[in-house]
């Protein structure tokens, strides 16, 4: 398999994808293979992780080497991963709202500020998809669900906001009714050395009836499209508040620090995973000892 | 009494552990086997902490709970530990900083004007510890060049001022001494033929030895007392041994990262103490069901909750067990002393490798902090079994790689990412053949199957218990863990007494059980309240042990009280 005959197929796996019909996880899928293929990834030089959710299930549906993790997991795995071998050529952990900003969300600050080589696509359908219906924490307040009959009495995380709030060197929005802006941003998020938070409007067709695609489209703009440059934190930090009827995506962020790895001189050349075992003289780390 | 047993204690802040340490290298570098036991309190200053060093001339397993020679920086260690000086010892004080109000009549008391000694070397009371090092040092007329030696290592070797001042400050105390009526009966601290490099070392740190000695290349932790010090130990190594090392956000995190390690083919461990194990019991089957080898240390310290966060238990040790929701198959082994922390540390990764499954170290704060004199340790003869890893020319004949392939042994071959043709998910969903998840009840039954077989083939990696003393003695003391070190030492007051020792604690060694024990004349000792290896025991062998010696508050064995339970047997 050589770099020009890769097609999305090659990223396919025999499971037959158990998403309902018309879901918009569909379209991520597509467009996650569409980037590979346009980046000439082999499958067996990307990692993915995942962890619980509609969006996780797909960990059985992209073909590569695959950490399927626990519920709100998919970052620390990744993060490690990336450290153990940095000449992988992509490293891509998924997650969704309900993992990634409830239950996991400290991994998120965190991964956001350590500025590993990685992309991390959340799908942010704004609600629990996979428990059948239930108030997540990027749903908005007065939000009706199975666990919120009288509404949601809280405030929605801001994804992207808190991204930026945490130092996050590349930070974009995507929406899953846009394909091709939507692989062409996670080209770049791949291609970026850094941290790269790429949030997707998710809609879920079976269980969110407020936050559609109808709903979406109706609000959503390219940054691009109006001349906004991403090189400026503060600027990003508003247009990631931006409510009122209007919702950008695009790439809200991006600016270029050393990656955590780029740091380590361990990590100079040698991959951790091709470094030799055996053979360990202890006489220096004893010294203190004696 | 034989040996040497000094105590010096004081707020924390007073250079307390330093001093010891000095004390015990000094001893250890006559040629004299040396255990350490500190205790502190979970604050930074002003609570009051002890250091311990019990020297014999042959061999030393354990403190003892009396002592012949007590420093006190303060009246809180006179009021604390006076009691403890036999008849004939000494305390050494300053009476212009300690008041003494009830003198004991056998005991000594020297005076000695630490702090008048210490100002005029170096200008403040800063060398008052080093001034009673030094004298007290000479109570047992250590050989001044080696004090000397010892001082000048222990100190950054940047700053040679106050190596010089901290040299003086000893040899002030030291000559104190000599010039005094003071002195110890039976107690000089000859030079003696060492043989092999001997070095003074803690449970921790003979797990970080092991570590870098297996290879491991990937340790993350969360700080949490009384695993701490592994990850000093790994971050100061950390570029000489070609290993990353993280302190993550919580220990959720860190065995999640340990796991995309070892996923990705790095050799990885995690340790913590029985706080930081509850947050990663979530992760622990993960580790189980996608077959990722992982190395986690648990040195337990007193719970439950906070507990007791600087002192010693052994209460967790079902938990090991047990922990994480599930059935599935994992090991736990209890080290008893440095040593064996340091040989099974390498082991534990041998056999998550070779097994494809978790290993816990349970180790505890009496062995993770406790310094003591071991022969250096060589990983010349360390045996790396990285187990059923596929190479890529292996993979190259596969034409359809089933990471999760049904096998007789229930082990099966692992590729990791990067490799062409190894493609598989590691997945937390029970999975076919190939990693992807399914709920088929056949499927389902033989992947639970096939990672069960495992432990017929496990079990015959396992070393048996060890028995020390007289093998067909009549009375049997059993322990676990870091108790064997105490147990030991209890043994040389003992007569026709054996201690049988378990280290691998599971899989069980029941078969040993069945052939070498009996109830009768056999006493459990453990520092829990509800005696879980008297249960173990039952549960494995159906022997009921009613003799039982348990403590739990906070404070290791010491050896005359299992010599009082043996006697009483």
């Amino acid at each position: 398999m050589s770099e020009n005959q890769l097609t999305i197929k090659d990223y396919e796996t025999p499971v037959c994808p158990t998403w309902c019909p018309g879901c918009s996880n569909y379209s991520i899928w597509v467009a996650v293979r569409q980037a590979l293929v346009k980046l000439g990834i082999q499958p067996h030089e990307v990692v993915f992780t995942f962890d619980i959710g509609c969006n996780s299930n797909g960990a059985n549906f992209y073909q590569g080497y695959i950490c399927h993790a626990l519920h709100g997991r998919a970052l620390p795995p990744a993060e490690a991963i990336r450290w153990a071998n940095h000449k992988l050529k992509a490293v891509i952990a998924v997650g969704g709202d309900g993992g990634g900003f409830g239950i996991g969300v400290g991994h998120f600050i965190h991964a956001c500020r350590r500025n590993v080589d990685l992309l991390y696509i959340t799908h942010d359908n704004q609600i629990y998809g996979l428990t059948t219906g239930q108030t997540s924490p990027t749903s908005p307040k007065g939000f009706i669900s199975k666990s919120t009959p009288f509404g949601n009495l809280e405030e929605p995380v801001n994804p992207s906001a808190l991204a930026l709030a945490s130092r996050a060197t590349w930070v974009a929005r995507g929406f899953a009714g846009e394909l091709n802006h939507l692989a062409d941003l996670i080209i770049k998020g791949i291609k970026h050395p850094g941290f790269a938070h790429l949030n997707i409007f998710q809609p879920c067709v079976t269980f969110n009836k407020v936050n559609t695609f109808e709903w979406f489209r109706e609000r959503v703009y390219k940054l691009e499209d109006t001349g906004y440059q991403p090189h400026d934190r503060q600027l990003a930090w508003e247009k990631s508040w931006e409510m009122n009827g209007q919702l950008p995506i695009g790439l809200l962020y991006e600016i270029t620090a050393p990656t955590y790895r780029e740091q380590l001189p361990q990590l100079a050349t040698e991959a951790l995973v091709e470094k030799k075992l055996g053979e360990i003289d202890l006489t220096r780390a004893l010294a203190e000892f004696r | 009494m034989t040996g040497i047993n000094w105590k010096i204690g004081g707020p924390a802040g007073y250079g307390i552990m330093v001093t010891g340490k000095i004390f015990a290298k000094t001893c250890m570098r006559h040629g004299w086997p040396v255990f350490c036991y500190t205790e502190y309190p979970s604050v930074i200053r002003g609570g009051h902490n002890t250091y311990q060093v019990h020297a014999e001339a042959e061999a030393v397993s354990s403190q003892k709970s009396q002592i012949d020679v007590l420093v006190a920086l303060d009246e809180v260690t006179i009021l604390e530990h006076a009691g403890e000086v036999t008849a004939g010892g000494v305390i050494i004080y300053d009476p212009e900083t300690t008041k003494v109000k009830d003198k004991r009549p056998q005991v000594q008391y020297m005076e000695l004007p630490m702090r008048q000694l210490s100002k005029e070397i170096c200008g403040s009371d800063f060398m008052k510890n080093t001034v009673a090092l030094g004298a007290g040092l000479a109570l047992y007329q250590a050989d001044r060049q080696i004090v000397e030696a010892v001082i000048h290592e222990s100190f950054d070797a940047k700053d040679a001022e106050v190596i010089q001042q901290n040299i003086k400050a000893a040899k002030r105390g030291y000559e104190f001494t000599e010039n005094s009526k003071f002195n110890i009966q039976n107690s000089k601290l000859e030079k003696r033929f060492m043989g092999l490099n001997r070095i003074l070392i803690t449970g921790n740190e003979a797990v970080g030895c092991g570590a870098l000695a297996a290879g491991c290349k990937f340790y993350a932790a969360y700080p949490m007392t009384p695993a701490t010090s592994i990850l000093h130990f790994m971050a100061k190594n950390e570029r000489d041994y070609d290993l990353v090392v993280k302190q993550a956000e919580d220990e959720i995190a860190v065995i999640n990262m340990a796991i995309g390690a070892s996923f990705t083919g790095v050799r990885s461990m995690c340790a913590t103490s029985g706080g930081g194990f509850a947050l990663m019991n979530e992760t622990l089957g993960f580790a189980a069901i996608a077959e990722t080898p992982l190395v986690i240390v648990e040195s337990q310290r007193t719970g439950p909750a906070t507990g007791l966060p600087t002192w010693t238990g052994q209460a967790e040790l079902l938990y090991a067990i047990h922990a994480s929701h599930g059935e599935f198959l994992r090991v736990v082994i209890a080290p008893g002393d440095a040593n064996e922390a340091y040989q099974s540390t390498i082991h534990a990764f041998n056999l998550a490798d070779k097994y494809q499954i978790p290993v816990i170290i349970l180790a505890d704060k009496y062995l993770s902090e406790s310094p003591r004199s071991v022969t250096e340790f060589s990983a010349k003869d360390a045996v790396i079994d990285r187990g059923a890893m596929i190479t890529q020319a292996e993979l190259d004949k596969i034409k359809d790689f089933k990471r999760y392939q049904f096998t007789p042994t229930g082990v099966s071959p692992r590729s990791i990412p990067g490799q062409r043709g190894g493609l598989y998910q590691a997945n937390s969903d029970d999975h076919d053949e190939y990693g992807y998840t399914t709920e088929d009840a056949d499927i389902r039954k033989k992947m639970m199957d096939k990672r069960a077989a495992k432990l017929s083939f496990l079990i015959k990696d396992l070393p048996e218990p060890k028995i020390y003393g007289d093998l067909r003695a009549q009375k049997t003391i059993i322990c676990w863990g870091s108790t064997k070190m105490t147990a030991v030492e209890a043994l040389k007051d003992l007569k026709n007494t054996r201690v049988v020792h378990l280290q691998y604690m599971f899989p069980f060694p029941t078969e040993f059980f069945n052939r070498h024990i009996k109830a009768k004349n056999s006493l459990i000792v453990e520092g829990n309240q509800t005696a879980q290896l008297r249960q173990l025991i039952r549960q494995q062998t159906g022997l009921n042990i009613e003799k039982t010696l348990l403590k739990y508050d906070g404070r290791p064995f010491y050896p005359e009280e299992i010599v009082k339970a043996v006697n009483n047997l």
